[in-house]
């Protein structure tokens, strides 16, 4: 655990000052996910407050919403859905993405013929309309909303993927694995994949973030998570009626939004390539 | 068309390589679109279940449900369904709405000036806006004034289209009082008053698209200053505001507007939250609404709007490109 936080701290260290508050910012976002509903100082759902939308106190540390709740305690609730659905699409889109992706480089011929325009008509719908369309016909379960943003966001993963192991396989390491009567799950998984493993997790922070703007502005849009549960977008819309006053509960949860994910894109920039290797 | 001479060095020569290749890609992207239509008809029209049984609750007997299936025609095969629905939108009668019970053009018609509007005033604003950021970074690069440019492009890109909203609100609405946060238009308004509610959703749009477009703005420009003539121009000793305007400029130019067309697109998303929060008559909240009341030929027709205006701008952006790249002319 010690030589694992080590090695934490010196990656931190080798990252440019922004990189750093991304990492910050992630990490800060990561733990109130994880251990958040245990801080939250009241219940989610509960009545706390004879005000609406109070201002901060030491009560009630964000105020109350529109219904005399407590702020912060939803936020801390509501975090959890954002991180951990944004998360799981993400790695959703990507291991569909990247499996399509290695299946069509190393087979080559119609299956990626076939495969490349399919990803090419579904990359050729706006990802918000797609999600639209995707809401419309199917609703938005938890389910459903794990699986609209992945499908949403896999073809852009599957383009880059395809690109990477496009450069991988007619390599003479692979051309040596194909010889020696290597399978194609060992060339995928052990050859190809490996070789690619930086440029793709750059692309699943991309994804990240992608995913918990579209999360949220279908929340806010009152078409992702739905109640009893609350994601960090449905707490600003619930709290629009607040807008004209100012009121803490609509902005706390759209600047906790904006953090992590301007947090994710600090550091994903931060550890790109310098310009020019690209 | 099919029997152009050979591209011969003259101008007119050079510009007849270009035309097949310009027609190759408005095909492509007809093709696109095609397919963009079938997928969108079958995530709409075909997956879902059962339209009549859904319009008549679960108390409907099944003669019910089966007359309602005929007479929407739901009996008939998935082809042919889909074949009737785009021949409609290809006409221009892509049916009836349910919720508005009027033709799905007609509620189009309504919505249609007011986001192109929209998109155009974003568009003169941002674009001149992108261009000056891009170039005064991709100028002072490494510089202090370019890392503090791209700290803040980098970061708005990822701030959600609602939070920019929201500030923009409590600043000019509630503590200046200077803008509406509802916007009204209607065709009685005077020219002033329309400015007036379109401010603060134009205000948010570019604020989302900006950072994009000046992000690549950048790149195209930055990627001009590393070419050999460049150094060759200030080895001469050309003075370096000469060699952007005269010498990378020109060059740029082509690259530029192709990132600022494909950096367009984000309005296509961007709209639809900011029409949304600001209740804002257009295409993009008339397609949430349809997404909220389940209408789907309303919702398969702005859906096939935008799909088509995403290519569009697509196109455009791979013709300048063709355009400004002479080597592509003569392939």
């Amino acid at each position: 655990m010690n030589a694992r936080l080590k090695t934490l701290a010196g990656f931190a260290r080798a990252l440019p000052l922004s990189g750093r508050i991304g990492l910050a910012l992630v990490l800060f976002w990561l733990a109130v996910a994880l251990a958040g509903p245990a801080l939250a100082p009241y219940s989610v759902g509960a009545f706390v407050d004879y005000d609406v939308f109070s201002p901060a106190s030491a009560r009630f540390w964000l105020g109350s919403d529109y219904l005399g709740r407590d702020v912060f305690s939803r936020l801390l609730w509501g975090a959890r859905y954002t991180v951990f659905l944004g998360l799981g699409a993400a790695l959703l889109a990507s291991l569909m993405g990247t499996a399509l992706a290695l299946t069509a480089a190393i087979r080559g011929g119609w299956v990626d013929e076939g495969l490349s325009r399919a990803m090419d008509t579904l990359i050729s719908i706006p990802s918000k309309i797609l999600a639209l369309v995707l809401v419309a016909a199917f609703g938005s379960s938890l389910t459903l909303l794990l699986a609209i943003p992945a499908i949403t966001y896999m073809p852009g993963n599957f383009r880059i993927a395809r690109a990477l192991a496009m450069n991988l396989v007619g390599l003479d390491f692979v051309t040596v694995a194909r010889a020696r009567g290597e399978g194609a799950p060992w060339i995928a998984l052990r050859e190809i994949l490996p070789n690619m493993i930086h440029p793709w997790l750059a692309d699943l922070g991309l994804r990240f973030v992608f995913i918990v703007l579209l999360l949220s502005g279908l929340s806010f849009l009152g078409l992702g998570v739905q109640p009893p549960h609350a994601d960090l977008g449905s707490l600003v819309r619930e709290n629009v009626s607040g807008l004209t006053d100012g009121a803490l509960a609509i902005i706390a949860p759209a600047l906790a939004i904006a953090s992590l994910t301007v947090g994710a894109n600090l550091l994903i920039d931060a550890l790109k390539p310098a310009e020019g290797q690209s | 068309m099919a029997s152009a001479p050979i591209p011969a060095p003259s101008p007119r020569g050079a510009l007849a390589g270009v035309i097949p290749l310009i027609l190759k890609r408005i095909g492509a992207a007809l093709i696109t679109l095609l397919l963009v239509s079938a997928v969108v008809f079958t995530i709409s029209g075909l997956l879902p279940g059962d339209a009549a049984q859904e319009t008549l609750g679960q108390s409907a007997t099944a003669e019910q449900v089966a007359a309602l299936r005929h007479e929407m025609g739901l009996d008939r095969p998935a082809l042919t369904r889909y074949v009737a629905w785009l021949g409609g939108i290809a006409h221009g009668d892509p049916g009836q709405s349910l919720v508005a019970n009027m033709p799905v053009r007609d509620v189009i018609a309504g919505r249609l000036p007011n986001s192109l509007m929209l998109a155009g005033m974003t568009a003169l604003l941002s674009v001149p806006l992108a261009l000056l950021i891009g170039i005064a970074s991709a100028v002072n690069r490494g510089k202090l004034l370019d890392r503090a440019l791209n700290l803040l492009t980098l970061s708005l890109v990822a701030v959600p289209e609602f939070l920019v909203a929201t500030i923009g609100v409590l600043v000019f609405s509630v503590k200046l009082l200077w803008l509406p946060s509802i916007a009204l238009v209607s065709s009685e308004a005077t020219w002033g008053e329309t400015l007036r509610s379109c401010a603060l959703p134009v205000l948010t749009l570019t604020v989302v698209v900006v950072a994009q477009m000046a992000r690549m703005t950048r790149a195209a420009v930055a990627d001009q200053l590393d070419r050999p003539y460049v150094e060759m121009a200030r080895l001469k000793g050309v003075p370096f505001r000469r060699i952007v305007l005269f010498h990378v400029m020109p060059n740029a130019i082509g690259p530029t507007i192709n990132a600022i067309a494909l950096s367009l697109s984000y309005l296509l998303g961007g709209a639809i939250i900011v029409e949304t929060i600001f209740n804002f008559p257009g295409l993009a909240s008339l397609m949430v609404n349809a997404v909220t009341s389940r209408d789907m030929p309303l919702l398969q027709a702005c859906a096939m709007i935008f799909c088509a205006a995403y290519l569009l701008l697509m196109l455009v952006a791979d013709v300048i490109a063709i355009l400004a790249n002479p080597r592509l002319r003569s392939q």
